[in-house]
């Protein structure tokens, strides 16, 4: 489908996908965000993809350095940032390098022709300029030199020719907005915002703003580019912004807490990609939310529990690498019972891995990565939007077990953005959190008959002083016991504690398709967009196949196994080597099969209804 | 609701219903008793007062105390103080550790509590030994200390616990001996009454793995000569016949021991001890017999804000200065749009 027909008019377009890329240097992160603000202010669906270099500052113009920002908006309700792009930015040489051949075939290059230096073309990896070559042939070009044209826009604001060159990215933002019918105002309002202690600059960058939307209406554009505009998406009644999976999560945390009437106390050591957590946390002291910088990954758990041990509600955020410095600390929360939330923001491992890119590649040692018996619940959200809600089920269930949540997110959430109906806190259901106090027949881990939970005895409780540890506990007393019965005791009373959770959570649905049948998809995190989409284009293209998406990973729902067994053939695509895949087959005996892309990028679409076509295909 | 109990608490209300597990002749039960006995002086509630410990021989002491007590994990102690004071500024906090816990694994974590001045006492039990374990070498142990981890002697230098503390910038940091009960309380009491995080290393003798590590000056019949009592405001005076006192070696930046009387030296030519003084505490600290004699009491004392303060401080202020947090006003700041 070429979306990109030549007309004067402005154009409808039912989805576009634009990817700007450029130098990490060039502020393409920052564009667009921008681009993606007024898109929702237009009223479209979308969903955004950065995708950066694990460093800040990369040498300029070469291919390791370039930065991209993938945005897919569209008249419809819509899962993923795209499959591939229909627009490519491309502001020097390597980005163009990186990511033309991901541009679909016919699609629109933007290029910054000021940038394609001698030296810059050779640091890209160019032995022939691809302007003059056959390179561009299959898409529609504009080549347009974006530095002069923004030298000229902010020359009267005198700032050096370094200085104002960083206004091309707001130029070329101007550019696309015009292209694709998107309103300035919100950008504008945000670069008097941002720079209201430098008004030149904020000026430079608006000027550049306008000059480059000025420079689509007035200049002539070759044969093949026009001006489009997207309409309005059909989307639920109420009110929306737009959020990223760790400002959501972020917020879910807070609003589990006040659901809860619990103090937040945050401990955690900085790791991409879930440093912002941290950040968004830290700027909510008027929340009363405690945040602790820790000096290391284990004691930012390890304050986690301490807090909770105190009352307040622990919790912890990290990524794959902290978990794993985590792990003793973890096993103590589980020893001693004790609530605590535990944030992996997943990324590429093992090791230091792919710090900047996505992966579910934590699954394992989320269930099961700790030594001895030692379970606690693992969730994972689906979506950016969803973070909020799993955030606020992982403190409902830390609290009222007496456990140590995992709460999983990953790269691709946290930094993504979606449109997100904003929910009315007001209207959640609280589930306030039980402090012991009563003197008479304590010990510490008297228990919950139903739940099993262990008591909350805080310290600064008058007559319930006592001592808690790793060390192994008498079921009746709370005293230490080396007591073989008693160990095998505690830990069965450990593992069906957890166990007991899956009475509390919802049943497992089936979210797309017949409730049985030949063939299903069963996802979990964030391969939920993808997954949808694909399932949703083959019901519409008269296949039967059927989506389960988890978000309740350990203990898993009730009905799972049976619901399972009700579909031949179980296909689990996973941003892994096979984890859940793996799980499901020990848990339920059921023959399912892995699709694994382990590339530090999420799923295509087109990846996922390929795979449902082979499977559907062996089946006939 | 607290009930305040108005009946004076005696050592047996800090002493909890479990039977005491430390080796016969260990120093951690002179330790265990000058605790027990401090506390009831202090006015303290027992319900507010909370031992944390990491792993080791020592860090089973909270067990004996009926308070609130964590026996955590190896050398994390701190780290769970920070958590509990955050969430329960009220709370007053002993931490127990050991050269072991607190130096060797916890190291890292011991040094971030000090600069943080977080409000605690902490007792480091220094015995120079892996008690726990069977008796390897720890970062205390002296050189050539023969071990089942170093049957050659072990060849690397010990740290020297309150110079560590000072160089992490600590703000308290006093020393004791195990079975010196009155001045071990004494320290106890003045740790106690400093608002952060105080440092105290006591000299612990194990008799299993390490016996008489320290005889070289805890030794009762030469111990006037061997160490060095330090008192605020006071010129520092040592010795059978209170003779003997230390000065600034004249031309360099070291102390050394003179006698009183002899070559004209005076009670004005000593240094008089100031608690607030960093590098004279270093100096003090560092001194070693058989040369000097070993310094005993507060070292250092310099008042400060705690960590909990600071850290609590700005959501105070935060909520002074914003209002109190409303999560659907958050959500709805900055770009937002409305379908109908």
């Amino acid at each position: 489908m070429d979306t990109f027909a030549a007309k004067t008019q402005r154009e409808d377009l039912d989805s576009v996908v634009i990817r700007f890329a450029g130098d990490s240097g060039d502020g393409m992160q920052l564009t667009g965000t921008q681009f993606t603000q007024s898109t929702a202010l237009m009223g479209n669906d979308l969903a955004t993809f950065p995708d950066f270099p694990a460093e800040i500052r990369a040498p300029a113009g070469t291919t390791f350095g370039v930065s991209g920002f993938q945005v897919h908006f569209a008249a419809h309700d819509i899962m993923t940032p795209g499959d591939a792009p229909d627009v490519l930015v491309a502001m020097n040489p390597a980005a163009l390098k990186v990511n033309l051949a991901d541009l679909k075939r016919g699609g629109m290059v933007v290029v910054n022709t000021g940038t394609f230096t001698k030296g810059n073309l050779k640091k890209a990896g160019y032995d022939n300029d691809p302007l003059e070559d056959d390179t561009l042939g299959p898409y529609r070009v504009l080549k347009l030199d974006i530095s002069k044209h923004t030298l000229a826009a902010v020359e009267k604001f005198e700032l050096g020719t370094k200085a104002a060159l960083r206004s091309k990215n707001m130029w070329t933002l101007g550019l696309m907005m015009w292209l694709f019918g998107r309103d300035r105002q919100a950008t504008v309002d945000w670069l008097r915002q941002k720079f209201a202690k430098k008004p030149e600059i904020a000026e430079a960058n608006v000027a550049a703003l306008n000059a480059g939307h000025a420079f689509g209406e007035t200049a002539e554009m070759p044969s093949g580019i026009g001006c489009y505009q997207v309409p309005k998406a059909k989307l639920d009644k109420g009110t929306y912004r737009n959020v990223t999976g760790n400002e959501a999560l972020a917020w879910g945390l807070v609003a589990g807490c006040k659901l809860a009437e619990l103090k937040p106390v945050l401990g955690s050591y900085p790791i991409t990609p879930a440093s912002s957590l941290l950040h968004a946390l830290s700027k909510l002291k008027n929340f009363g939310v405690v945040t602790f910088q820790a000096e290391d990954e284990i004691a930012a758990v390890c304050a986690a529990v301490g807090a909770s041990w105190g009352g307040a509600l622990g919790i912890t955020s990290t990524s794959g690498p902290g978990v794993a410095l985590k792990g003793e600390a973890i096993g103590l929360a589980v020893m001693v019972e004790l609530p605590l939330v535990i944030c992996d923001i997943q990324r590429g491992g093992p090791s230091t891995g792919l710090p900047t890119k996505t992966e579910q590649s934590d699954l394992l040692q989320a269930v099961w990565g700790r030594n001895g018996d030692c379970p606690l619940a693992v969730l994972a959200a689906a979506t950016p939007g969803d973070c909020f809600y799993m955030a606020i089920e992982a403190v409902r269930l830390a609290t009222k077990f007496m456990t140590p949540v995992m709460l999983l997110s990953d790269g691709y959430l946290a930094n993504g953005a979606e449109p997100w109906k904003i929910p009315d806190v007001n209207a959640l259901e609280p589930f306030p959190a039980t402090q012991h106090t009563a003197r008479e027949g304590f010990h510490p881990y008297l228990r919950d008959e139903e739940t099993l939970a262990r008591i909350w005895p805080v310290p600064g409780t008058p007559g319930l002083e006592h001592r808690v540890g790793g060390l192994e506990k008498d079921y009746n007393s709370g005293n230490i016991s080396y007591d073989p019965d008693n160990h095998h005791r505690m830990v069965k009373v450990r593992a069906a504690k957890i166990d007991k959770i899956a009475e509390h959570i919802p049943p497992q649905d089936v979210c797309a398709g017949p409730e049985q049948g030949d063939l299903v998809i069963v996802s979990w995190g964030s391969t939920f967009g993808s997954v949808h989409q694909a399932v949703r284009n083959a019901l519409a293209a008269g296949e039967t196949v059927s989506h389960i998406h988890l978000r309740y990973m350990w203990p898993m729902p009730r009905n799972l196994g049976d619901l399972l067994r009700g579909f031949k053939q179980i296909l689990v695509p996973e941003m892994n080597n096979g984890m859940l895949v793996r799980i499901l087959r020990s848990e339920y005996l059921v023959p399912a099969e892995g699709l694994n892309k382990i590339a530090g990028q999420p799923f295509k679409v087109s990846e996922i209804e390929t795979a449902i076509a082979d499977k559907l295909a062996a089946s006939k | 609701m607290p009930d305040t109990p108005t009946k004076k608490l005696t050592r047996k209300d800090f002493t909890s219903d479990q039977e005491v597990r430390w080796c016969p002749g260990c120093g951690d039960y002179a330790i265990l008793a000058a605790v027990q006995r401090t506390l009831p002086t202090l006015g303290v509630k027992r319900e507010n007062t909370v031992f944390i410990s990491g792993i080791g021989c020592s860090s089973r002491f909270p067990y004996y105390m009926d308070t609130y007590g964590f026996h955590t994990i190896h050398g994390r102690a701190p780290t769970f103080a920070t958590g509990l004071k955050l969430a329960n500024p009220e709370l007053d906090i002993w931490m127990i550790t050991g050269d072991g816990d607190g130096l060797s694994i916890g190291g890292n974590h011991l040094m971030h509590v000090l600069r943080r001045n977080l409000n605690l006492q902490i007792i480091l039990f220094n015995n120079r030994i892996y008690g726990l374990t069977k008796g390897q070498y720890s970062p205390t142990s002296l050189v050539g200390k023969l071990s089942p981890s170093t049957p050659m002697g072990s060849v690397d230098n010990p740290v020297l616990p309150v110079g560590f503390a000072m160089g992490a910038g600590a703000k308290f940091v006093a020393r004791a001996i195990d079975t010196d009960a009155k001045r071990l309380g004494a320290v106890l009491v003045r740790a106690h009454g400093f608002r952060g995080t105080s440092f105290m290393e006591v000299f612990q003798n194990c008799p299993v793995f390490n016996d008489g590590a320290f005889t070289d000056f805890t030794e009762r019949a030469t111990a006037t000569e061997t160490q060095l009592h330090l008192e605020h405001g006071k010129p520092m005076i040592f010795g059978k016949d209170k003779n003997k006192g230390l000065r600034l070696k004249p031309g360099a930046l070291e102390l050394e021991v003179v006698t009183l009387g002899e070559d004209g030296i005076t009670e004005a030519d000593l240094l008089v001890h100031d608690e607030r003084n960093r590098p004279l505490a270093f100096l003090l600290g560092a001194m070693q017999p058989p040369e000097f004699p070993v310094a005993l009491g507060v070292l250092l004392c310099e008042p400060d804000d705690s960590f909990e303060d600071r850290v609590l401080g700005q959501v105070e202020r935060a909520i002074q200065k914003q209002g109190a947090g409303d999560l659907n006003a958050l959500m709805r700041k900055g770009h937002i749009w409305t379908v109908t």
